[in-house]
């Protein structure tokens, strides 16, 4: 049939603020092909799950609910989703950048013998011509992302070896609720037929999971330095900054590379999206990599002793100078300002 | 313990990563003839587990796989330097414009044929697709467990292999019997440098295709010490199926590519001077970006 299908991370009973962002940017897709909207979601205690899924507009809703299934590992759950897309055969599978949808979609991928695009940052329906065929192909997937370090944005498609999939970048579909009161049909999958004994071979012995206290997406004011911040102790001068003014500390990735600050604190294609009102870049050159990743915030202030830094164009502010006497000076003058 | 067959599968990439301003043409896209080509950096990283396991379980070999043109022989070089016991290079026109998929059918073919192996690292991605397909990829086609994201080996013994998960917002520590793939984080620690001694007995090591052009002593020594030959091997060494490899075996095609271009607004350029700042404080409190 065709159909978008989306796939669905839960930990908790909880849905995946990715997923739900998917399956918004699945409806979006699925309208425009007039087409249902299907999701599957593997894990534990399962029960009223689609109360989170349904709102999103989702038709059909495939659930396979076992203890054995979360924590996520990868086969048991690469044979439940590859038996829902063998069995649904959309047009369109959907899986977040994460560290479970990258893990998974290849090897689903693989298995069904398909395309898959990774880390899209846009989604749309369009037609192809292909000139050795001479043939038209209608409402195929733009599987639109940032390449070659993020200089250039490449339009993928795929039209000989369905189903199309891709992997989306946490944070940059907007999620809306299509309707509360949608009714989502509900499939109750039966695990034990459709997963081996052999699949559970891959034994979780501990695992750690931080409910992150930095929560980049969210933050009004983003403070970010690069490599040119100089050292670890340098970035006190950022953190300083952040919090005076309520906001985050953010890094380049030559800035988490080096050690300067976590990777979890990360932005850019590799990293979080973010888009606050204000943005901060110190010391950050602006490797289109780390720009993909901050362009859309709605003010820019960059600090640079280099006055050609390529992030200097994207900047409403640029001062040239050194951030460990620009940042102090600021903090100075935001007391003396500040009402 | 009994000795553990690895292999390493590793590319060379255009080094996406530094992107200077030399490399930025002035309409603030790439010049790609500024990019050199590396070793992938996640790669390295995957060859360091590997010659660390050598280390703690005596006669364990260690295999360095490479697939592309022949300059990617540098990457099967660069093994040896650092420590591996074998190289191979895949290579012939018809797997160019491979995309992950044929990718990995292409890297499997060329597995199947080194195997029995217990352990296949590769990096976690490459930078110049940032995909982390081709791993996870592999490991289905061969029919293997997949262990991506590793940052450390825990332990091993003779029935199973113990490594931590670098995830996201956290760690897994998790088992998994042989044979398995894993794909190295890379947080995981930096590959050794090159050691002399391999340096000295491996610089003149080439691919057949490479000696073609080799002069009388290159030949000669080759002659002498076989192992300086790099294996090297064609669609037909590998008995590949030609549907499945190179752009016919490639289902994602690139429709079209826009270049980025950073696009300028009213930028004010100040100094380091406390007007100036104070001006800027100024403007945005009064603005409500900040207060």
């Amino acid at each position: 049939m065709k159909s978008v299908l989306v796939y669905c991370e839960v930990e908790n009973q909880k849905v995946a603020g990715i997923s739900q962002e998917l399956l918004s940017a699945g409806k979006r897709l699925a309208q425009k092909l007039n087409c249902p909207l299907e999701a599957m979601i593997f894990g534990k205690e399962l029960k009223n799950i689609e109360s989170q899924i349904a709102p999103y507009g989702v038709d059909k809703l495939f659930v396979g609910d076992d203890t054995r299934l979360e924590p996520y590992r990868t086969l048991p759950h690469a044979a439940l989703a590859t038996e829902v897309l063998k069995k649904e055969d959309p047009q369109i599978v959907l899986f977040g950048a994460t560290s479970v949808g990258r893990d998974l979609a290849p090897r689903i991928a693989s298995a069904v013998n398909c395309g898959l695009t990774a880390d899209c940052t846009v989604l749309d329906i369009g037609d192809h011509f292909v000139k050795k065929e001479k043939k038209e192909y209608k409402d195929l997937l733009y599987a639109i992302r940032p390449a070659f370090g993020g200089s250039i944005m490449a339009n993928i498609i795929n039209w000989d070896m369905h189903p199309q999939m891709a992997t989306v970048r946490e944070g940059v579909m907007k999620k809306e609720i299509f309707d509360k009161n949608y009714i989502t049909e509900v499939v109750n999958i039966d695990v034990d037929k459709m997963v081996k004994e052999e699949d559970f071979v891959v034994k979780i012995i501990e695992r750690h999971i931080e409910e992150s206290d930095v929560n980049l997406k969210d933050a009004p004011i983003i403070v970010a330095g690069g490599y040119g911040v100089g050292s670890k102790e340098n970035f006190q001068h950022l953190q300083d900054l952040a919090n005076l003014l309520g906001g985050e500390v953010g890094g380049s990735r030559a800035a988490v590379d080096a050690g300067f600050i976590d990777h979890n604190r990360q932005i850019g294609q590799t990293g979080t999206t973010v888009r606050p009102k204000l943005y901060i870049a110190a010391g950050i050159s602006g490797a289109i990599q780390h720009t993909a990743g901050m362009q859309d915030s709605s003010l820019i202030i960059s600090i640079n002793n280099d006055a050609e830094a390529p992030i200097n164009k994207l900047a409403d502010y640029v001062i040239n100078g050194d951030l460990a006497e620009v940042i102090p000076k600021m903090i100075k003058y935001y007391k003396a300002n500040a009402k | 313990m009994k000795p553990l067959k690895i292999v390493v599968l590793a590319k060379q990439v255009p080094d996406t990563r530094h992107v200077g301003p030399d490399a930025m043409k002035p309409d603030g896209t790439v010049n790609r003839g500024k990019l050199s080509t590396i070793f992938n950096p996640d790669d390295l990283h995957a060859l360091e587990l590997a010659l660390s396991i050598k280390d703690s379980i005596p006669d364990t070999k260690v295999t360095i796989l490479t697939m592309g043109p022949q300059r990617a022989a540098d990457i099967i070089r660069e093994g040896y330097y650092r420590g591996v016991d074998d190289g191979i290079m895949i290579s012939d026109r018809r797997f160019g414009g491979a995309d992950t998929l044929a990718t990995s059918y292409t890297l499997v073919k060329g597995l199947q044929k080194l195997a029995p192996f217990d352990l296949i690292l590769g990096g976690r991605q490459a930078i110049d697709g940032d995909t982390a397909q081709v791993g996870p990829q592999c490991a289905d086609k061969l029919r293997i467990p997949q262990v991506t994201y590793v940052e450390e080996i825990v332990k091993i013994n003779d029935t199973e292999i113990i490594a931590k998960r670098r995830l996201e917002k956290g760690i897994e520590i998790v088992s998994s019997p042989f044979p398995c793939l894993m794909t190295v984080h890379g947080s995981s620690p930096d590959c050794r440098s090159r050691q002399a001694k391999n340096v000295m007995k491996y610089k003149y090591a080439r691919t057949k295709t490479e000696l073609r052009s080799a002069d009388e002593l290159m030949l000669s020594l080759h002659k002498k010490r076989p192992y300086l030959t790099i294996p090297e091997w064609s669609v037909e060494d590998i008995e590949a199926d030609i549907t499945k490899i190179g752009l016919s075996g490639s289902p994602t095609k690139v429709k079209s590519i826009e270049n980025i271009v950073l696009t300028s607004n009213e930028t004010k350029i100040l100094s380091d001077s406390d007007t100036d700042i104070e001006m800027m404080i100024k403007e945005l409190i009064e603005h409500h970006t900040i207060g």
